[in-house]
């Protein structure tokens, strides 16, 4: 009797369900082992990190605000990965678009009236969360020049012009020296539901619907589904493949950017420090355990958002140190994407049959 | 035969079974010393498993191997190369930028640190000289041709002493004369009392090549006999288990106006060196014109700017009639062209999309397939499942990502498509190769009748013995040239070889 690990022929739906699930009963079982050695109780702990971040209202509404932008980022990020784009700069993608949404909010109050000036702050980061993914997509479909380098440094040049702007030019007046642009005026401001979360949720929510019905329900998002199998067979199908990256490039950056949008008009109502914290990075993660599907996007994001919000949590009512929410968010990950190969492969017993099975030679 | 005497190789009760597949139930093999084996059966049929069992490459899940009568284990090439054997691969296994003596020494584990050279040299020229194995000892493996490089792997083989020799598929790169000459090494091994075993899924090479024939179906062993007692219409049948019909009914040619027509056609390879050039030639409407020649002459190239996915540097090519050079592949597919590309895994199927949407990638652009921007999944799945029954494509399930799919069922997925987009052209590469004898059948008559409906058919195969049965014409391409184009019905096979190996006309009548 012998093992043998195979890739499976077609997705199982059991599989789908079950391996998220015992994945995350191993990750309990490691991190139980963390926190005894550490002293701590495993069931007391897990059950701060759950009061954390769903026990309260408040709690709930922080696990949304952190949800929101990973959701965002996550779409825009699957979608650039469909197409073996390894778009690795969310991040500045993000920044940028809270640069332009904050631009939008404090110098064009002139020209959008009431709330215009909100869709116009909207639309400004959307639009240059497109361009700025669009330059690498040009770069790499006329010059061939390799996308993960320029969209990774590109985050640097998006995240220290941001600083620039509110260190500088639009540092507040009146903020008694501390970096950040002035407050938008209420206009600019996107409507909460629920503490500081914003109805940011339900577009993320509405444009995951969007996005999987695009991509599994119209021509364009077959032809994109076809580059991402191989660009060779595209060409030769007549598909415009150099045009189609580019554009599919520049819709998953507009979704970075209104991430970086619905933070500024959201959340901090103006331009300032902890804008870009990560979540175009993470949105990396959010995009494979969500194997690319844009409607499993907002539950792993929510998951993960979670993960953060009671992790923090754990530090302060249990005593832990600071470091721990962040190692035990890690040891809950680590089994999920170990676990997600069975979702693709499958170990199979194969016994060998009975040597009786040959006829005996004749002998002659 | 004399069954007194022991076997060179004796295989007994192979079986070896991959996930899903038996490849190997139950195989017995005997190779007795001097002879020639011919290893006969369709794609699939578990040849190249036992081969590579017998090599070392795979281990069997069950089954013993004896040479010349003691048991032998053989757990890896190294084990096989002790024993004295050796296959040459259907894709060689040489390094490009090395010489012909650094290839044959490579990986020799008894050579010493600083190999002496010399001594390699000499042995290497008497080996060529004995077996009549002409290559140039100095020269870099990419400098030679393809007939040259199966040389090297051969003479590679016996400088390490092979005693048995295994040869898969070793015509399929070489021109007639070439197999010819390949014909005559082998004879000499055999007179060295050398063995080989060969795998072939074609008739005439067994008949020409072997003393002995096992012919393999689905893992198992059909009949075994000795070649001069059969026929190539037994062999056939006990491959496939039915008749087959060698010949195909063709309708004397009825020509229509010009569907193609290319004129002084320039073009650069992938390298940026010249690939085409100054191809001129008219297809008309109702006829196949076959393109012979030896792969790697240019024949891709020219597919690829008859579809529009090469541009051309210089000249002209006309489309039923319109000037269509250097249009987009989607405006050359708006006119009716329809093409079975060289490469099926990565330019003529997308193996992690399912059959469905392989089969509904030329035409989910409109109806019924789509309406407005949108697909329409239900229709695709009864396309697909239209299709699927028409072609016999052998598949699960309309949704199996076509890469699970054998090469046969793959080709006849992309001709399906292809089949349904042709209205006024179908270029169709090699669209038989490597098929086993039932999908080479369905590939052929597929292209007849495309042609008895009125399209010009154009059509590139190695294999001259098709070509000439199924085109109306024949061209020959060398180099990037047209070597002169051939009416099917006169032509002499022998002029076409010297051409395809570049001889010219006058020098090679």
């Amino acid at each position: 009797m012998k093992l043998l690990f195979e890739k499976r022929k077609a997705s199982s739906v059991p599989a789908l369900i079950l391996v998220p699930f015992v994945s995350f009963l191993v990750s309990l079982v490691l991190t139980a082992l963390l926190l005894e050695i550490f002293g701590a109780n495993p069931f007391k702990t897990f059950a701060a990190m759950a009061v954390g971040a769903f026990g309260s209202s408040h709690g709930f509404a922080e696990t949304l605000v952190k949800a929101i932008p990973l959701m965002m980022t996550g779409l825009g990020v699957a979608i650039a990965f469909r197409l073996r784009f390894w778009n690795i700069g969310a991040e500045g993608q993000l920044t940028m678009g809270g640069v332009a949404a904050a631009g939008v909010a404090l110098f064009m109050e002139r020209f959008l009236p009431g709330r215009s000036l909100l869709v116009g702050a909207l639309l400004g980061g959307l639009l240059a969360g497109a361009l700025w993914a669009g330059v690498p997509a040009l770069l790499k479909t006329s010059l061939k020049v390799d996308e993960t380098l320029v969209t990774l440094m590109m985050n640097y040049i998006a995240i220290l012009y941001s600083e620039f702007l509110y260190y500088g030019p639009w540092r507040d007046p009146k903020g008694y020296g501390f970096p950040g642009s002035r407050m938008f005026s209420a206009d600019a401001w996107l409507p909460r539901i629920m503490g500081r979360a914003h109805i940011g949720i339900w577009i993320a929510v509405a444009l995951a619907i969007i996005l999987w019905i695009v991509l599994k329900r119209t021509r364009w998002g077959f032809e994109l589904q076809v580059i991402g199998a191989s660009q060779r067979a595209a060409r030769y199908q007549g598909i415009a493949v150099e045009r189609n990256i580019v554009l599919a490039v520049m819709l998953s950056g507009a979704l970075c950017g209104l991430a970086g949008a619905f933070e500024v008009t959201g959340i901090s109502h103006r331009l300032q420090q902890g804008l870009s914290i990560g979540y175009g990075y993470t949105a990396i993660i959010v995009a494979w355990m969500s194997q690319l599907n844009p409607l499993a996007v907002p539950f792993v994001a929510i998951a993960l958002a979670a993960l953060a919000v009671g992790g923090d949590q754990v530090q302060m009512v249990m005593g832990l140190p600071a470091a721990m929410g962040v190692v035990m968010q890690g040891l809950i990950l680590f089994p999920m994407l170990a676990g997600s190969l069975f979702t693709e492969y499958r170990l199979s017993v194969v016994r060998p049959e009975s040597k009786a099975s040959c006829p005996d030679p004749v002998e002659e | 035969m004399n069954d007194t005497v022991v076997p060179k190789v004796e295989m007994r009760n192979i079986s070896k079974s991959f996930p899903g597949v038996v490849a190997n139930d139950c195989v017995d093999l005997k190779l007795r010393k001097g002879e020639v084996l011919a290893l006969l059966g369709e794609n699939g049929a578990g040849k190249s498993t036992l081969m590579n069992v017998l090599c070392g490459l795979y281990r069997p899940d069950r089954g013993e191997i004896y040479i010349d009568g003691k048991y032998a284990e053989i757990h890896s090439p190294r084990d096989a190369q002790k024993y004295g054997i050796g296959m040459v691969h259907q894709n060689f296994k040489l390094v490009d930028s090395m010489n012909v003596l650094e290839n044959t020494i490579l990986g020799l584990r008894d050579e010493p640190f600083v190999p002496d050279l010399k001594r390699v040299r000499s042995r290497l020229v008497d080996l060529a000289s004995q077996y009549h194995l002409d290559v140039d000892p100095s020269a870099s493996i990419w400098q030679l041709s393809v007939g040259e490089q199966q040389r090297v792997e051969i003479l590679k083989l016996l400088y390490r002493n092979a005693e048995i020799l295994i040869l898969d598929e070793p015509t399929a790169v070489l021109t007639p004369q070439e197999s010819h000459e390949l014909n005559r090494v082998v004879h000499v091994m055999k007179q060295e009392g050398k063995s080989a075993i060969f795998i072939t899924h074609k008739m005439e090479e067994v008949m020409e090549f072997s003393d002995h024939v096992m012919v393999l179906r689905k893992g198992r062993v059909v009949d075994e006999t000795s070649t001069a007692e059969t026929t190539p219409k037994e062999l056939a049948r006990m491959m496939v288990g039915r008749e087959v019909l060698f010949q195909i009914e063709k309708k004397p040619m009825a020509p229509g106006k010009v569907a193609l027509e290319l004129s002084h056609i320039e073009a650069l390879g992938d390298r940026g060196l010249p690939a085409l050039k100054d191809i001129s030639f008219r297809l008309h409407a109702g006829e196949i014109l076959g393109i012979a020649g030896v792969a790697g002459n240019g024949q891709r190239e020219l597919a690829e700017v008859v579809t529009g996915l090469r541009r051309s540097s210089k000249g002209k090519l006309q489309i039923d009639g319109k000037d269509m050079t250097n249009k987009s592949p989607l405006e050359i597919i708006r006119r009716g062209v329809a093409h079975i590309p060289q490469d099926r895994v990565s330019v003529g199927a997308a193996g992690d999309l399912s059959v469905a949407s392989n089969l509904a990638m030329k035409q989910y652009r409109s109806r019924p397939l789509a309406a407005g921007i949108f697909l329409l999944q239900n229709k695709i799945l009864d396309f697909a499942r239209t299709l699927i029954e028409k072609f016999r494509i052998s598949t699960p399930s309309p949704k199996t990502q076509v890469k699970f799919l054998s090469g046969g069922n793959i080709q006849k997925t992309i001709l399906a498509r292809e089949i349904g987009a042709a209205r006024t052209l179908m270029i169709a590469v090699y669209p038989s190769r490597g098929l086993d004898v039932g999908a080479t059948e369905t590939v052929r008559r597929q292209l007849v009748s495309q042609r008895d409906a009125g399209l010009g058919v154009l059509f590139f195969s190695e294999d001259l013995d098709e070509l000439l049965q199924i085109s109306d014409r024949v061209a020959v391409l060398f180099e990037g040239k047209m070597m002169g184009v051939f009416d099917t019905n006169t032509v002499n096979i022998d002029h076409i070889g010297m051409l395809m190996a570049g001889m010219d006309r006058e020098a090679g009548a």
